[in-house]
């Protein structure tokens, strides 16, 4: 059956089934992967009340060490993979049994396949290098032991998300991130801004969080499982309707949790959380849980044209937002962020195109991993050195004071513009190249996207390492220390070296299995004309920077009387204003509607009905006058009632 | 030329019935031969033991029957097809004797009241006079009310165990005449209690007129007293339909004034209120049990094949009856008034469950039968009413029980553990998860949906609401209310009182946790001997 598949699939166009083989030697101890980060969890954050001391010294120690453990059997795993033929490459295993409730059985099942081997990679690769780099960031806060014991718990309920064998369980690592996001974003909760933001993206992602829960609830009662394996061999036999509604609800699921339009106002104000937070959770992985959701339910986007669509047109705006708000953004951190959604967009898009895209879904998703976790810890390391401000217009000239943060900066910067030979080069051609041969619009649209990048992250670089120093009078800038540069050192390595997993198309083949194989489109042009004009128009992108940032005076303060444009942007393209509108006040109406209506109308048949019900006895009591006669009498007429009832009902 | 057949006796099967029955008559020759000081105890003894020895022989009996010809019952008709003792009867028997038993503890307290019973020291000294005040002082009692127990209580076992229209009329008879001597026994506030027995008396005898009409009526449609015979006719005649409609109606007259069905609810209120307590205890638990028993064999048994016919009516009667009794509750200012509201709602519960007969063969297999339901609802109630009633006589002043509600105000502070086991027993009576109540009326409440009744049901559901709210706000008077004047006090009852109260929470709780021994009993009982 399933060797049959394979075949199938290999000859373009069938949908693979999920049909894992059972769990032995290194893949015995999946299990393993998640209890270590989750017992690291449980120690730093319940541990302290039994030895606070010794928690404090090894905490941050014992935390990445759990995540780095992880990475090992990761790793181990991974080698192991690529060691079996190809039908073998599922790999299942039953660690007890969830719940079971009428005709509902889920088990707390693990799945690792190709495609959640390479999130374990990132998650726990990039995942220990910035345990590494939040020692040395962190080392100055009291909290730091809680600040590791959130971060491990994220890996935890992220490796939960990734390596689940059905929606209930991605469901509950979803839920988990959320949680691990919400407690980081708002770390620092003595101030009000990250509380708020806190907040704001545990509310937006609750939106999202409806629709997995509503679709789980759909393919329950379509199906009468969770499971991937189940629904994935018979999705096809469900109604387009059903299918077009799990596309469309699993889209919305995806749009809160990654950021896309119309859920993306959380991203920005997340960055009030920790440097290493907003590298780890809101850049490298668990933003990107989004476009892992699609991927994995391919077996029903593929069956559903209209959800796809609409993928494809939420990742094309969420693109140009993000690459737009990039522009404006004088926070470096925000700047980044929506570059981060920006970059989302790209592999919504792919993953919007179906099994072509898939691969490159992934491929992109990784290599940005890399890149933008470097750049966010970079920014977090140019931040150290400038006294915690984020004010790119404070900035300048930095780059003789920090040398190693602004190279591997620079390889970082690179790849997101996709400069020839970098890794996200190979990966954004290979989206675009794909969007162009499926749509022109959207391919079009993805080639200004790559423009724009050209344009902001040149901005930020030279506001930044170049152009005039415009420092505060106290700053002064100094590199950071070795447990903050490594980490660099290796992301920058990993953004320069990335692509290497394009080569001989690997990674398509890899994921060959999971994804399915792709009919052949032919696009428009030849790809080596596309990528050439692809990197004309980066440089295009790249040249206006220097023209518009470089060659200018940057003041301090951002002047005020600027284009209708900047200031769209600088508010976020009103994405606040649109939810306050749309939402927010019709729903603050709603609910006052509602409590006027419990009050009148509910609380009114309550009282009313009370009141009505003691009148009633009141008056039926005066029939009970304690006279025999008239109760006798009541007696006879009780037994009219009776013959004449059913003489009534026989006889009529 | 009929042929005269000697009568045979099943005297194994019959044992529980003849045990009780010779124990009441050796009751009253204890009372005309041994010393006043020996009578008491003596008569609480034999009562006991009675009642025991016939319990015993119900479980007995009930190990031994067999299935009855080839039919789905079990037992046998003993005394020439007179009387069933089939799986109903024993589960009715059972039920009625630990009533009993526990309504002979409550009748042998004499701790409440400065060392008497609650019943008058000399019924024939009129209220007011010398001679009552005389037999007060002399501490006198009257422990002929035992005697009268065990005729009730024999009269409650006959009533459902009747296999034909006289002997049903018999038994009737049996358990109401003792009930209205009883009812007329109070020590305290006597005229009342006279009033009380003597309302029910002539309202009892006006009522047994048309149970009596209503025998005559269908033996001249079915030619027949016997249930078989009668259900043979239905079956088999449609001559004469209008004969055997009246019929039923009278009969039900007699049985809805027994169960205290609306419009003949009219008695409960003043008789539960007027008569000694532990005997409203006892009325209010025992007689419902039985006249459901007697209900449910003649409306299954008799006629079962044409419950197309009856089946209406009792829609009627019981939505009016559960929204009388709940409605009505809701204004009462006396705590035994009411209770006797509360059961009359009850009442309409039991015949939300005797409404929702189906064919066997309609039901799926492991469904709940009408039958089990109301059998288990039976159980329910009685114990929950029993233990409310033991609990009111607990509550007392200087004049005695203090029932009116008002006096309860503040209960939970001076007896946390008695305001505790009203409460619920309060709660169980609303159907209140955990509790009996809540088991019993899901039971009930599914039969009669699964029979197609579900207007019936939605009464039933709106009356449990009403009800709720009155049991309700007895808690609040009880825990939030504060005390007039002196406030209630608690007598300590003696081990008599205090062993029914715990027998009445732990079955009510015991069924709300556990509700499947129950059920699987209930049944197990099968169906009546048809």
């Amino acid at each position: 059956m399933n060797l049959q598949t394979i075949v199938l699939a290999a000859e373009g166009g069938a949908i693979p089934v999920v049909h894992p083989v059972d769990a032995d030697g290194v893949f015995s101890l999946l299990w393993l992967i998640i209890a270590l980060p989750l017992a690291g969890a449980v120690v730093l954050l319940l541990g302290g009340a039994l030895a606070p001391r010794a928690l404090d010294r090894v905490g941050h120690w014992l935390g990445t060490a759990t995540v780095a453990g992880s990475f090992g059997l990761s790793l181990a795993m991974f080698v192991s993979l690529l060691g079996r033929s190809e039908e073998e490459r599922q790999v299942g295993q039953h660690l007890y049994t969830w719940f079971e409730v009428g005709g509902l059985d889920v088990g707390m099942d693990l799945l690792y396949d190709p495609l959640s081997a390479l999130f374990l990679l990132l998650i726990t690769g990039v995942g220990a290098l910035i345990h590494v780099y939040s020692i040395g960031y962190m080392e100055h806060d009291a909290r730091r032991r809680r600040f590791f014991g959130y971060l491990n718990l994220f890996v935890a309920a992220m490796l939960v998300l990734v390596l689940s064998a059905n929606y209930l369980g991605v469901f509950l690592g979803w839920e988990g991130v959320g949680l691990a996001s919400y407690l980081l974003i708002g770390f620092w909760q003595h101030k009000h801004s990250a509380a708020a933001a806190a907040k704001k993206a545990f509310v937006i992602n609750r939106v999202g969080d409806i629709g997995l829960s509503l679709a789980i609830a759909l393919m329950f009662t379509t199906f009468g499982t969770t499971d991937f394996a189940a629904i994935s061999e018979s999705a096809g036999d469900a109604s387009q309707g059903t299918l077009n509604a799990l596309g469309l609800l699993l889209l919305l699921a995806a749009c809160g949790k990654s950021a896309q339009v119309p859920l993306q106002a959380w991203l920005l104000d997340a960055m009030e959380g920790p440097t290493p937070v907003s590298a780890l959770i809101h850049a490298a992985t668990m933003v990107t849980a989004g476009v892992y959701l699609v991927v994995r339910s391919n077996f029903i986007y593929d069956l559903t044209p209209t959800a796809q669509t609409a993928v494809v047109i939420v990742a094309t705006v969420t693109l140009l937002w993000g690459a737009v708000l990039g522009c404006a953004k004088d926070d470096i951190k925000k700047a980044l962020a929506g570059s981060t959604m920006s970059q989302i967009g790209y592999m919504m898009l792919a993953a919007g195109l179906g099994p072509a895209g898939y691969p490159f879904a992934i491929f992109h998703l990784l290599t940005h991993g890399f890149f933008k976790a470097n750049m966010f810890l970079g920014a977090g390391s140019v931040m150290h050195g400038m006294n915690d401000d984020v004010d790119m217009r404070h900035y300048g000239g930095l780059s003789k004071y920090m040398p190693v943060t602004f190279l591997t900066f620079a390889m970082g910067y690179l790849a997101i513009i996709g400069f020839p030979g970098f890794s996200g080069f190979w990966s954004k051609d290979k989206i675009i190249e794909t969007a162009l041969a499926e749509n022109l619009v959207v391919g079009l649209c993805a080639l200004l996207g790559a423009g724009i990048t050209g344009f902001y992250m040149t901005r930020l670089m030279l506001m930044t390492f170049f152009t005039e120093k415009r420092w505060a009078d106290d700053v002064h800038p100094h590199e950071s220390p070795r447990l903050m540069t490594v980490p660099l050192i290796v992301l920058a390595a990993l953004s320069v070296l990335g692509g290497v997993l394009i080569l001989n198309d690997f990674i398509v083949d890899f994921l060959a299995p999971v994804t399915g194989v792709a009919e052949h489109h032919e696009p428009p042009l030849a790809p080596l004309v596309i990528t050439l004009i692809v990197t004309l128009v980066v440089a295009a992108g790249v040249a206006a920077a220097w023209f518009l940032v470089g060659k200018r005076d940057i003041p301090r303060e951002a002047p005020q009387d600027v284009s209708f444009a900047t200031r769209a942007a600088r508010a976020d393209l009103y994405g606040d204003a649109i939810n306050e509108g749309l939402v927010v006040q019709p729903g603050r109406r709603l609910v006052g509607g509602l409590a006027t209506f419990d009050r009148v109308g509910v609380d009114g048949v309550v009282e009313g009905g009370s009141a009505a019900v003691g009148g009633m006895s009141g008056v039926l009591r005066r029939v009970q006058n304690g006279f025999v006669r008239s109760y006798a009498l009541s007696l006879l007429g009780g037994a009219l009632l009776v013959v004449l009832a059913l003489l009534a009902v026989n006889l009529a | 030329m009929n042929e005269f057949i000697k009568p045979t006796v099943e005297y194994f099967e019959l044992w529980p019935l003849l045990v009780v029955f010779g124990v009441a008559c050796l009751g009253v020759v204890v009372e005309a031969f041994a010393p006043r000081s020996a009578r008491y105890v003596a008569q609480v003894l034999l009562a006991l033991g009675g009642l025991g020895a016939a319990l015993v022989g119900v479980v007995l009996i009930a190990r031994d029957s067999e299935v009855y010809a080839d039919g789905a019952a079990r037992g046998v008709l003993a005394m020439s097809g007179t009387i069933a003792v089939d799986g109903p009867t024993l589960f009715i028997w059972g039920l009625v004797l630990v009533l009993a038993i526990a309504g002979t503890m409550l009748f042998a307290e004499r701790h409440l009241d400065g060392g008497v019973s609650a019943f008058a020291g000399q019924a024939a000294a009129l209220p007011g006079t010398e001679a009552e005040r005389e037999a007060s002082t002399r501490g006198l009692d009257h422990t002929e009310v035992y005697p009268l127990l065990m005729f009730a209580v024999f009269g409650m076992m006959l009533f459902p165990a009747a296999n034909d229209l006289l002997t049903m009329f018999v038994g009737l008879e049996v358990l109401s005449l003792p009930l209205y001597l009883l009812t007329g026994l109070a020590r305290r506030r006597r005229l009342l209690s006279q009033e009380a027995a003597l309302k029910y008396f002539l309202l009892g005898a006006f009522s047994s007129g048309f149970f009596l009409y209503g025998v005559a009526l269908v033996y001249g449609y079915a030619g027949s007293m016997q249930f078989a015979a009668i259900n043979e006719a239905v079956r088999n005649d449609t001559a004469n339909q209008s004969l055997l409609l009246i019929g039923i109606g009278m009969l039900s007259v007699g049985l809805f004034f027994k169960v205290g069905a609306a419009p003949f609810q009219a008695w409960t209120p003043d008789v539960y209120q007027g008569a000694p307590t532990p005997v409203t205890a006892f009325m209010a638990a025992g007689t419902k049990v039985a006249a459901f028993g007697a209900m449910l064999r003649l409306f299954y048994v008799a006629f079962g094949a044409d419950r197309w016919s009856w089946q209406p009516m009792m829609w009627v009667i019981a939505i009016l009856t559960m929204l009388v009794g709940a409605v009505l509750a809701v204004t009462q200012t006396d705590i035994k008034r009411l209770l006797a509201y509360s059961s009359v709602a009850h009442t309409g519960f039991l015949l939300t469950g005797v409404l929702g007969v189906q064919q066997t063969s309609a039901l799926a297999d492991g469904e709940l039968t009408a039958l089990q339901a109301v059998l288990f609802y039976l159980a329910t109630y009685g114990f929950a009413t029993l233990g409310a009633f033991a609990v009111v006589s607990l509550v007392r002043d200087s004049g005695g029980e203090a029932t009116a509600l008002s006096r309860w105000a503040g209960l939970g502070k001076e007896s946390p553990i008695v305001a505790g086991v009203f409460a619920f027993f309060l709660l169980a009576m609303a159907g209140i998860p955990l509790t009996s109540g809540f088991v019993g009326k899901l039971a009930v409440f599914s039969v009669a949906l699964a029979a197609g009744a579900w207007p019936v049901v939605i009464a039933a559901v709106v009356a449990s609401v009403i009800a709720a709210f009155l049991y309700i706000r007895v808690i609040k008077a009880m825990y939030f209310d504060e005390p007039v004047g002196e406030g209630p006090t608690v007598a300590y009852p003696s081990v008599l009182t205090a062993t029914t109260i715990a027998l009445g929470a732990a079955v009510t709780l015991m069924l709300g946790i556990l509700p499947g021994p129950l059920l699987d009993l209930a049944a197990l009982a099968g169906e009546f001997i048809r």
